[in-house]
């Protein structure tokens, strides 16, 4: 029996990079590239290193995903 | 998501046994594919074997939604039905591609396997599909190595559908498999080579491609459980539990 795939992930911000862009170590151990959600980005939401995220797994790649969501 | 198991010898004998169930299951469910016979009493003689050897079905009671758990023993998908299809009275007919998906428990241990079978004679399209999705199985156990990333065998899996034309569903993935019927890792059929966690020796593993014959993208019915294209072209499934081991992956649910 097939799984359900895994649209949101959560990970670790472990460095922020230029245009918004952060590696995410995720908690099953790989690290991914991703940016910030648009609606994150209106907010004015602020993501350092260290904080906890989820993260949307591209369906397309799978080192690459959208944080939608940092824990505070 | 935590690390992934791997097994030891003793574990890895009694999935052996849990796998074996599961792969004389679908040889017994091939022979009884014909035009006419209906989902439902190809489940109750999948039911009875796995009972007789002293298994239980591990999808029966299988969910999440404690109002709507699986009710069959298999999951029995017909042409545009991706997976997850419920077993009932419908009839298969001549020319349908049914994608048949069985799990067992015994002694704690779970297998899992699934093959897609043609009901009497197919045409063009769907022979093609199931040859590139068993032919992508192979491929990708053959990336079941120890050394070898995870994400190898999805990469591999993905392009050998690919090449031919097919796409590989996104939304469900293979898993690890144990005492539990997932476990980590999720296994998806597509993705980037030398990537994903590194591949251990005894590690066990459930791949299966899941490969439509238009678009990736899938709906699910308003069962809560049957997956379809939706585009509804066909689809094909095929699985088998693996061990990683350092040179070639071992098949558990190997028939003959």
């Amino acid at each position: 029996m097939a799984k359900q795939g895994p649209i949101k992930v959560d990970g670790v911000i472990t460095d922020t990079l230029p245009n918004a862009m952060f590696k995410v170590s995720l908690d099953s151990g790989h690290e991914i590239l991703a940016h910030i959600s648009g609606k994150m980005r209106m907010n004015f939401i602020k993501i350092l290193v260290g904080d906890k995220v989820t993260v949307e797994l591209s369906p397309y790649d799978l080192t690459k995903g959208r944080i939608t969501y940092r824990y505070k | 998501m935590g690390k992934i198991p791997t097994k030891t010898a003793a574990e890895i004998a009694l999935m052996r046994e849990s796998c074996r169930i599961v792969a004389e299951v679908l040889a017994l469910i091939g022979f009884r594919i014909v035009p006419g016979v209906s989902a439902g009493e190809l489940d109750v003689i999948a039911e009875e074997y796995i009972r007789s050897q002293g298994g239980t079905p591990a999808f029966k009671g299988y969910g999440h939604d404690p109002s709507n758990l699986f009710p069959g023993t298999l999951c029995v998908s017909v042409d545009d039905e991706v997976v997850h299809g419920i077993p009932d009275g419908r009839k298969l007919q001549e020319g349908q591609v049914v994608s048949v998906d069985v799990g067992v428990k015994k002694n704690g241990w779970f297998g899992d396997g699934a093959r897609t079978f043609a009901v009497g004679k197919v045409l063009g399209e769907k022979v093609r599909l199931l040859r590139a999705t068993e032919e992508a199985l192979a491929k990708g156990i053959e990336c079941a190595r120890a050394g070898c990333r995870l994400h190898d065998i999805s990469a591999r899996v993905q392009e050998h559908v690919e090449r031919q034309g097919f796409s590989v569903v996104r939304d469900l993935v293979g898993h690890g498999i144990g005492r539990n019927l997932h476990e980590e890792p999720s296994i998806p059929n597509y993705g980037t080579p030398g990537t994903g966690p590194l591949l251990k020796e005894g590690m066990v593993l459930a791949i299966e491609p899941m490969v439509n014959a238009g678009s990736y993208h899938v709906k699910l019915g308003s069962d809560g459980w049957t997956v379809r294209t939706r585009d509804g072209r066909p689809s094909a499934h095929f699985e088998h539990t693996v061990v990683v081991r350092e040179h070639e992956a071992e098949i558990l649910t190997h028939h003959g």
